[in-house]
């Protein structure tokens, strides 16, 4: 503001500033300079910011090979005396990280899976036909975003109870897929309204079925945002944890946890046990995946992550 | 082309309709119900007592100790995230200055960008594992180990009362920030370069490009972040149920009302009493988040 106004009465109307006169090339000169000064702040500025993200990790991965003794009486960010992969043989086998990770791969896999197909075909119908009823189910839907999963929290595992699906991978499934139907119908039918309908018409004209119309030619066409709400899906479902701890309880769970679970049941047992090396290994364990999908992924997450807040 | 529309429909929406009705409304219809009773899970005829648990709820000392960590998160989480998280997009974006008149990005923005959203990718039960370690009290821990060294004496930073929300709230900070700079760098994106050409030539300082252009342009999506983190602020329960002392402790300094409906109905088997814990919760996301838009309603810019 300030500035706007001091500036302006140095040019009075008229003057014109010639390039290359003394006072100009000064002020360019401090310019540059005030630059410099500005870009060296910024750069120590981002750089303590990801100093204190990647710091944690790191730390993680060294306190993985490092011995109990070590993890106590050595300096945090020393180099383990000895590269040994024992901690993550006990981790994987002794305290299931193996059998963890196994299991949400199969849920998320399942689960995302349902959650695309059934939540894209309801939204098609919704964006795309008119019937009686179709505005009701679509706010049906979309109020889904509106509630806490809290609030669920009792009827549903009663729900899940009285139809025996309590602790058991079908009633996880099911529920992710629920749960996850209002975001997905709410973005893909925006997403399916903006696709043309000149092509949808000619492949009615030469026969297709409205069947075949949605599977070989609308979905297709609907690519781009079906991977951003894929991966939105898979990132929420594998990250899920209220839900499992609410459903997966019970005789014999344990076997049956995914690993958000399993690792935060970990880190209590480390504790009573004071086996401090095994539990960093198993966070490593489960670190590293997402560090190595990111790498290659990482337009497309950031892109699929963030589409709920741009839409 | 009528023919088969019907059957269509309907086969298209029975499986989607029926997984959405039998888990998620239901559950909230009955969750309403619920919230009007005394059930605890194990008698066959369920009892309805009219408000009796609102009025419980009303008198119980650990809601509204949640309620007040709630506000408490509610006001410095979307506050710190959202200054970190838009100083660093300003940095990113803006920070290279202008070369051939085109503002530019700091040099290595991208990498910047792509380690601050990192931890956006982890779960928050993950994140809190992680942090209950680097908060250990003792010479484990990160912190207290670096302080060590320093011969500083130890932090309590989890089991101490008047620490233990703020740094729960840290940790939420810590994995939100890269998120809200990718969000924000797409915003700031699509402001024109003209404009910022137009200002740098009337002498704007980089303060005055923040305050005067960055930040109008930015309104809606600093309007739909405050929102989210404000739901976020709402939740919390993974952290607090992983990685405070007793779980919600030092003596309820970090309970969240996730946590009670939780212990309320896992624990404690108190369905009807949970539920309304819930239905309270309900109310009170669903008001900040229609307060919040309509508090900080303002008329779009034309671009």
């Amino acid at each position: 503001m300030s500035t706007i106004n001091d500036t302006a009465p140095t040019t009075p109307p008229g003057t014109v500033r010639y390039p290359g006169t003394g006072r100009r090339s000064s002020s360019a000169a401090r310019d540059k300079r005030d630059l410099k000064l500005f870009s060296s702040f910024a750069h120590i500025a981002l750089a303590v910011w990801g100093i204190l993200v990647i710091a944690p990790l790191i730390w993680v991965v060294l306190a993985s090979f490092k011995s109990n003794t070590e993890i106590f009486t050595h300096a945090p960010f020393s180099l383990p005396s000895k590269i040994s992969f024992e901690t993550y043989r006990t981790a994987w086998s002794q305290a299931h990280v193996g059998r963890y990770f196994l299991n949400s791969v199969f849920v998320v896999a399942i689960s995302t899976a349902g959650t695309m197909l059934f939540g894209s075909m309801a939204a098609y119908v919704l964006a795309r036909y008119r019937f009686f009823g179709n505005r009701f189910l679509y706010y049906l839907f979309v109020s889904g975003l509106a509630f806490p999963v809290f609030l669920a929290l009792v009827p549903l595992f009663l729900i899940l109870q009285n139809l025996g699906l309590l602790n058991t991978y079908t009633g996880l499934i099911l529920v992710y897929i629920a749960y996850s139907l209002p975001f997905t119908v709410f973005f893909m039918t925006a997403f399916f309204k903006t696709l043309p309908n000149s092509i949808a018409e000619a492949a009615i004209v030469d026969g297709a079925s409205h069947t075949r119309l949605f599977f070989q030619v609308m979905m297709p066409m609907a690519r781009s945002g079906l991977v951003s709400i894929t991966i939105f899906n898979i990132v929420g479902q594998w990250n899920q944890y209220l839900l499992p701890v609410a459903i997966m309880q019970g005789q014999g769970a344990d076997q049956k946890w995914v690993l958000t679970q399993g690792i935060a049941n970990i880190s209590v047992s480390a504790g009573y046990q004071a086996n401090w090396a095994a539990l960093f290994a198993a966070l490593t364990l489960s670190i590293l995946p997402m560090i190595l999908v990111y790498a290659f992924f990482q337009r497309q997450i950031q892109a699929g992550l963030t589409a709920g807040a741009t839409k | 082309m009528k023919h088969g529309r019907y059957p269509f429909i309907i086969g298209f929406l029975i499986v989607p309709v029926a997984i959405y009705v039998t888990f998620v409304v239901a559950a909230y219809v009955q969750a309403f119900q619920l919230s009007f009773t005394d059930w605890r899970g194990f008698s066959p005829n369920v009892n309805y007592i009219g408000f009796d648990n609102f009025v419980k709820l009303f008198h119980d000392d650990t809601f509204w100790k949640a309620i007040r960590h709630h506000l408490v998160l509610l006001i410095f989480l979307p506050l710190f995230t959202i200054v970190l998280a838009l100083f660093f997009s300003f940095l990113l974006n803006v920070g290279g200055g202008s070369k051939g008149g085109k503002t530019r990005g700091v040099w290595g923005s991208k990498f910047y960008r792509v380690v601050f959203f990192f931890p956006q990718l982890l779960a928050l039960a993950l994140v809190a594992v992680i942090f209950a370690r680097v908060y250990s009290p003792d010479d484990s821990g990160l912190i207290n180990g670096l302080l060590n060294q320093f011969g500083a004496g130890p932090v309590l930073f989890l089991a101490d009362g008047k620490l233990a929300l703020w740094s729960i709230l840290a940790v939420l900070v810590w994995q939100g920030v890269g998120f809200y700079v990718v969000l924000f760098s797409a915003g700031m994106g699509s402001i024109p370069t003209e404009i910022y050409e137009a200002a740098a030539l009337d002498g704007a300082t980089r303060g005055v490009l923040f305050f005067r252009v960055t930040l109008p342009l930015l309104w809606n999506t600093l309007q739909v972040a405050w929102v989210y983190l404000g739901i976020a602020a709402f939740d919390a329960f993974a952290l607090v149920n992983v990685m405070s002392v007793d779980r919600g402790g030092p003596d309820g300094a970090t309970t969240v009302l996730g946590l009670e409906i939780f212990r309320n109905a896992f624990d404690y088997a108190q369905f009807g009493y949970a539920s309304a814990m819930g239905v309270v919760l309900f109310f009170l996301t669903i008001s900040f988040a229609a307060l919040t838009m309509r508090v900080t309603r303002r008329d779009a810019i034309e671009m």
